[in-house]
């Protein structure tokens, strides 16, 4: 790519990012198919299982998801305008606002912990139906792979406005990369937007 | 002026394994696959002699499960999918499309790494013991009752799996961003539209497999029961899921090689393909149809009727695509001047055993006639005509029609011709008493059968031995051709194409200039560089 200027170099960049977030849509589209049929198969006692979910604590923790892509798109904005403090903060802040959203998610499973409504932590017996125990293993194994997801995006974060703040990273040469985790970081989010619903709120 | 090629720029160890070449890349991931291919290769062989009699011999019902499991996890996984797209795409994309390398070069490297340690994972699952769930992985086999390494090779897998998503994003954005002046989208060369195709579902259908062998793992480790029906789960499901990835991953193993033979077929026949814009938008076609049909393996399994009737409709259309492939080759070749090397005589073969592969696929896809035949020999015909006959003999033709180009030696040609022609036969002989084997009513996965089926498997374990040597056969030559065939000009078969104008082997940078396009595609006749034995003109 020695020979591409770099305004081609960006769209390059950037394309090869949209086709890695299709390809994790697609990973999560897998779970979303299964959610669709326990849904079908079972409709009352899946209802009634996610009634018993946090969905306080889900809300809280979309805004937080919200609010950090917000910060996320005003790092980039400021990393085109080559602003090291405004990116570093915006970075920062997202980054921040990831690990309130794991905090709250690591209480939350404490919580369902003590109610016995975590699978792995909880004896089958405990759930209120067979359906219900599905439920909740399909709970765990998005959230925890969301989180995961989330994990990752916030090491990203922090690693980038590192670099930008020690300026081993010359803004705003660099504001492509800046835009790189910025999408990353966007799609964690809009998983979330319809993990919330699809687990906590369609009765 | 003279050039050092891209095989001449540093010989240590260290500038192969952490080069960013595409070209070098290509052949690492050539290497490791070869030896994959015959790792596969064992476990047939072991299954075969098994086969010879009516009674388990050789292995225990255990030991010939993991040996089936074993073949068809490697061969799919390890072999198959990357065979096409990371070795020739990763060494011609680039050169085709008049780049320097593909738009991630790190990332290649990176996906070559994350390869061979998803084959490390499979090498573990080896030497632990093995598998015994077959390719497919069906729940509640898989979860509840198999007693093998099922996690370890459900990793070895979903890692793999990451190597294709990161190549074929790779190549789609290496397609959409740097071909060079003039090249566009109706002068791109069909292999390079198939590879695109193939990208295209690698990077969609395969995280859903991903996200599936995920759910198998934590059912075996936490119990997660949404596969299994005993917790108010599903199997179903699971050959759903499993199937919404497999069959358009059938496609995978299969677009590259019609891309291939697209190449081989013109050259052969010195003429322009017949019909370019319906071949190249018949890859793309196969690419999204192939995403609708996954129900046809399930049409005994319970699915609704409605479903299976329409699946089985879908399934049908998706020939159409196919066809049109097959009928343009054959009006390519209409009144051409086909010289007899060695790439032709595999295309022709390819040709001949896709349509036979694709003619039993609609037999299968016929409702009505896969409940008779659904999991016997005939299905394990069906698909190893199409995928050993028809992507394997692509894949000793490209061998031969691009290895003057990547490795600058010219190879015997006689030897050559010689090697097409076993395997063809080789392969018939094994694979065509298994049709009827299957219509008879052997099951598939057994080792122990009615004595009244011992002459038809004995004709097909005999067949196997001669494919197996003839498929041996090509990498003696071509390795002697590496110290001893002449030098290969640029253009030896007189094609057309940009990876032709440069020199052989190329030079690391490809090109010194990038090359401006101003034409259609194709445009023969063109001279070869040599006069050669046994071309024709
Ligand atoms: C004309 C297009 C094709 C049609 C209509 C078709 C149809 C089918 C059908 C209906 C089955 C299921 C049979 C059964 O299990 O009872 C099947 C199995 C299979 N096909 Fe095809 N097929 C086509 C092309 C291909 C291609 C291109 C490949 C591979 C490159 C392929 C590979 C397979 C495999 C691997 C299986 C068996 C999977 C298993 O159960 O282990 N097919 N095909
Ligand atoms: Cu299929």
């Amino acid at each position: 790519m020695a020979d591409a200027a770099p305004s081609r170099q960006r769209d390059t960049t950037l394309m090869g990012m949209y086709l890695f977030l299709a390809s994790e849509i697609m990973l999560f589209g897998g779970l979303f198919a299964v959610a669709l049929a326990l849904r079908l198969l079972h409709p009352q006692e899946v209802a009634a299982a996610s009634r018993r979910l946090h969905y306080g604590i889900g809300a809280a923790n979309t805004v937080l998801l919200l609010t950090s892509s917000l910060a996320v798109a005003l790092a980039v904005a400021a990393a085109e305008m080559g602003k090291v403090k405004g990116t570093v903060a915006g970075l920062l802040a997202a980054a921040g606002l990831g690990l309130g959203f794991l905090a709250l998610k690591a209480a939350e499973y404490g919580m369902e912990i003590r109610e016995q409504l975590l699978p792995a932590f909880t004896p089958a017996e405990a759930f209120d139906s067979p359906a219900a125990h599905l439920f909740m293993d399909l709970y765990l194994v998005a959230t925890a792979l969301h989180a995961v997801h989330v994990t990752v995006g916030v090491a990203l974060l922090a690693g980038l406005a590192w670099r930008v703040h020690r300026r081993s990273l010359a803004l705003p040469r660099a504001a492509t990369g800046v835009e790189v985790v910025g999408l990353y970081w966007h799609l964690v989010d809009v998983i979330w937007v319809f993990l919330y619903p699809i687990l906590y709120l369609v009765r | 002026m003279t050039e050092l090629s891209y095989l001449e720029h540093g010989h240590s160890l260290k500038s192969w394994l952490l080069t960013t070449d595409h070209k070098r890349i290509a052949i690492l991931y050539f290497l490791s696959i070869t030896f994959f291919f015959f790792v596969g290769g064992a476990a047939a062989a072991l299954i075969r002699i098994d086969l010879l009699t009516p009674e388990p011999d050789l292995m225990s019902n255990e030991g010939y499960n993991r040996a089936f499991t074993l073949h068809g996890v490697i061969m799919v996984w390890f072999f198959l999918i990357p065979s096409i797209p990371n070795t020739f795409g990763n060494f011609l994309v680039p050169l085709m499309i008049g780049a320097r390398d593909l738009a991630f070069p790190r990332l290649n490297l990176l996906s070559w790494y994350i390869y061979m340690l998803g084959g490390l994972f499979t090498l573990a699952v080896l030497v632990l013991g093995g598998v015994d769930t077959g390719w497919t992985f069906y729940t509640p086999l898989s979860s509840m009752f198999a007693n093998g390494n099922v996690i370890l090779a459900a990793t070895a897998i979903f890692v793999v799996g990451f190597s294709s998503i990161l190549t074929g994003l790779n190549f789609i954005v290496t397609v959409h961003r740097l071909r060079c002046p003039g090249m566009t989208w109706g002068r791109l060369p069909l292999f390079v539209w198939s590879i695109y195709a193939t990208s295209l579902i690698l990077v969609l259908a395969t995280p859903v497999l991903s996200i599936t062998l995920v759910l198998i793992a934590a059912e075996r480790l936490f119990g997660v029961g949404v596969f299994n029906p005993a917790l108010g789960g599903d199997p179903l499901l699971y050959q759903h899921l499993f199937w919404f990835y497999s069959h358009p991953a059938v496609y995978i193993m299969v677009l590259p090689a019609l891309g291939v033979i697209s190449e081989l077929v013109s050259t052969a026949a010195r003429k322009p393909v017949f019909g370019y814009r319906f071949v190249a938008g018949s890859s793309i076609a196969i690419a999204i149809i192939g995403f609708l049909v996954w129900g046809h393996h399930m049409f005994v399994a319970g699915q609704s009727m409605y479903a299976s009737a329409v699946f089985s409709f879908l399934s049908l259309a998706v020939a159409v695509p196919s066809g049109i492939k097959v009928y343009n080759w054959t009006a390519t070749l209409y009144k051409g001047h086909i010289a007899l090397d060695p790439p032709f005589l595999f295309a022709m073969s390819f040709i001949g055993l896709f349509v036979v592969g694709g003619m039993t696929g609609l037999i299968l896809a016929m409702l009505a006639v896969d409940v008779h035949v659904h999991d016997t020999y005939f299905v394990i015909a069906h698909f190893h005509y199409i995928m050993v006959g028809g992507t394997v003999s692509a894949y000793f033709g490209a061998l031969h029609y691009w290895w003057p180009k990547m490795m600058g030696r010219w190879l015997p040609l006689v030897w050559g011709r010689l090697s097409a022609i076993f395997i063809f036969l080789g392969f018939n002989l094994t694979f065509f008493p298994q049709f009827i084997l299957g219509y008879l009513g052997m099951p598939r996965r057994y080792h122990v059968y009615p004595a009244e089926f011992q002459t038809l498997h004995v004709l097909s374990s005999a067949g196997a031995s001669v494919l197996g040597l003839a498929y041996l056969l090509p990498f003696t030559y071509l390795l002697y051709s590496l110290r001893h065939g002449e030098k290969a000009p640029p253009n030896p078969w007189g094609a057309t194409g940009l990876e032709w104008t440069v020199p052989s082997p190329p030079p690391q940078h490809n090109f010194h200039e990038l090359p401006t396009v101003d034409g259609p595609p194709y445009q023969y006749p063109v001279e070869p560089d040599t006069k050669r034995e046994g071309a024709h003109g």
